[in-house]
């Protein structure tokens, strides 16, 4: 086999992971904090890939500063989803969720292909097709860039929960419901912020996709499998485990296509995911019985 | 300062607390006590607004708070510590004491009240950037009992403070709450270490199967036959 074919797919496949991890990262965030399963993350994806291209379109924004705007568009988009409808189900049973939240999914899909059609559009940019060269190793440097930015969100991320009032809320309202109540915490306010912020994640992990693939208004959807691997990956609910998660599958998946056509790469993700349920069921860094 | 009127609560079809009437009076240590499954702690979650009442009002300062949100009622000045501690595990001692503090009045005395916290409580200040989780039982009752001081409390109801801790701590934690109250705060106690808590109390309250059974000074409660009998085992 060849080493610089590997180390080739694996730099690719990491930089690519970097985009993953974000969009694990809002999944992971919302479930932590409320035990919801977004089922419209996929589509909220879609979301901000349009955002992005649309201002690409009308103003010539690229999309690598764009996706502050996308992320901007879709933390108001997912305030209203939480207060709308997740702030209703939260209390119901698991099955019943899905069925809400497979419903906004479908309104999401449907409506973009509404606004935007249903044929792809593939954007250029200046530096569609530039690269570096790092010893042998050939790097795109859209890829490079969409990694940088998804990590510096994931950092801005990981800042506001530390260090701001709402983001200490948010980890202590994840921590313990009751315990926030008894402090006299708004929760209502401080999980509607909360997925906002989730949806922000993912909005913003679009506008960094559009330099690097089509976009259509199921783009999202393999994404949102892939996340859900990758969370379970990590340990559900657990950051950290979303950054580490995305990282590892993305370099699985780019890696694993030396052995398998790359058409069939989710069998990579799945499969790591049904060894990590397997063997280590609350994931990489997921605490006991959470 | 709070009234009580005639509250229901039910956990479902179950039936959790009957017509309980009472009243605390400003500065004054009033224990509810009684055992397992009396209603002692829906009756707290009821007056911090966790729990809703099917009928019956209560009166903070006049002000309907059954009526009121949780956060409200904090804000008010109504705050509990509750049973379990319920912190915050994951978050640093500091952080869960600056979560007590939300409210504009308790933010803007969050400098001093934090001093006094760790006046009271000096290992809190040494474990400060500690995560909570990793504490002993009796620090986590401290850091439960300073996170509701953050808040800046009117009335302080503590619901089995005494819980799982060594009879040193025990009395630790029971002359911390005298010092609190003479600094001028309401207590309400809810306990099952009926000794301790009727001595120390102006008054109190015997909860039973979701009704006040009995209620008189701490004193007479604690002559009582019944409670002698029943609760103290003599």
């Amino acid at each position: 086999m060849d080493l610089n074919l590997v180390l080739q797919l694996a730099t690719s496949g990491f930089l690519l992971g970097g985009v993953y991890s974000l969009i694990a990262l809002g999944l992971s965030l919302i479930f932590g904090v409320m035990k919801v399963i977004n089922f419209a993350h996929g589509a909220m994806l879609v979301w901000g890939m349009y955002i992005a291209f649309t201002l690409m379109n009308w103003t010539g924004i690229d999309p690598f500063f764009s996706f502050v705007a996308s992320a901007g568009g879709l933390f108001v988009l997912g305030y209203f989803i939480q207060r709308t409808v997740v702030n209703r189900i939260m209390t119901f049973h698991e099955a019943m969720q899905v069925i809400a939240m497979v419903g906004v999914m479908m309104i999401l899909e449907n409506m973009a292909q509404l606004i935007w059609g249903p044929d792809p559009h593939s954007p250029h940019t200046r530096y569609s097709l530039s690269t570096i060269w790092l010893g042998s190793v050939m790097i795109d440097i859209p890829r490079l860039f969409a990694f940088l930015l998804a990590i510096l969100m994931a950092a801005a991320v990981f800042v506001f929960l530390k260090y701001t009032d709402i983001g200490k809320s948010i980890r202590a309202s994840a921590d313990n419901r009751i315990g926030a109540l008894i402090v006299g915490t708004n929760v209502n306010r401080v999980y509607a912020v909360c997925f906002g912020v989730g949806a922000a994640c993912v909005g913003a992990a679009g506008s960094l996709l559009v330099p690097l693939m089509p976009i259509s208004p199921h783009t999202g959807f393999p994404f949102k499998l892939t996340s859900f691997a990758i969370v379970i990956l990590g340990g559900m609910g657990s950051l950290p485990g979303a950054m580490i998660g995305g990282l590892i599958i993305g370099v699985a998946e780019s890696v694993g296509s030396v052995f398998i056509p790359s058409s069939l790469k989710q069998i990579i993700s799945f499969g790591i995911m049904i060894l990590i349920l397997l063997l280590r069921p609350q994931g990489l860094f997921g605490g006991k019985g959470s | 300062m709070l009234r009580v009127n005639g509250i229901d609560v039910f956990y479902g079809d179950l039936h959790a607390l009957r017509n309980v009437s009472f009243e605390v009076h400003p500065k004054e240590i009033i224990s509810m006590v009684g055992s397992n499954g009396a209603g002692k702690s829906t009756t707290l979650m009821t007056l911090s607004g966790i729990l809703k009442s099917k009928v019956g009002e209560v009166f903070f300062n006049d002000h309907p708070i059954h009526l009121c949100s949780s956060s409200q009622i904090v804000a008010m000045g109504v705050v509990q510590v509750p049973e379990g501690r319920q912190l915050f595990p994951s978050l640093t001692v500091l952080e869960n004491l600056e979560m007590g503090a939300r409210f504009s009045k308790a933010k803007k005395a969050k400098k001093k009240t934090m001093e006094w916290v760790f006046q009271l409580f000096p290992r809190l200040q040494e474990r400060r950037y500690q995560l909570a989780g990793t504490l002993s039982g009796g620090e986590q009752q401290m850091l439960a009992i300073g996170r509701g001081l953050m808040s800046c409390p009117t009335l302080m109801m503590l619901d089995e403070p005494s819980l799982g801790l060594s009879p040193i701590l025990v009395k630790t934690i029971f002359d911390i709450i005298k010092e609190i109250n003479e600094q001028g705060t309401t207590i309400l106690l809810v306990e099952q270490n009926i000794f301790h808590s009727l001595t120390l109390s102006h008054r109190g309250y015997v909860l039973e199967n979701g009704s006040i059974a009995m209620s008189g000074t701490g004193q007479e409660l604690l002559k009582n036959q019944h409670i002698r009998q029943s609760y103290l085992g003599l």
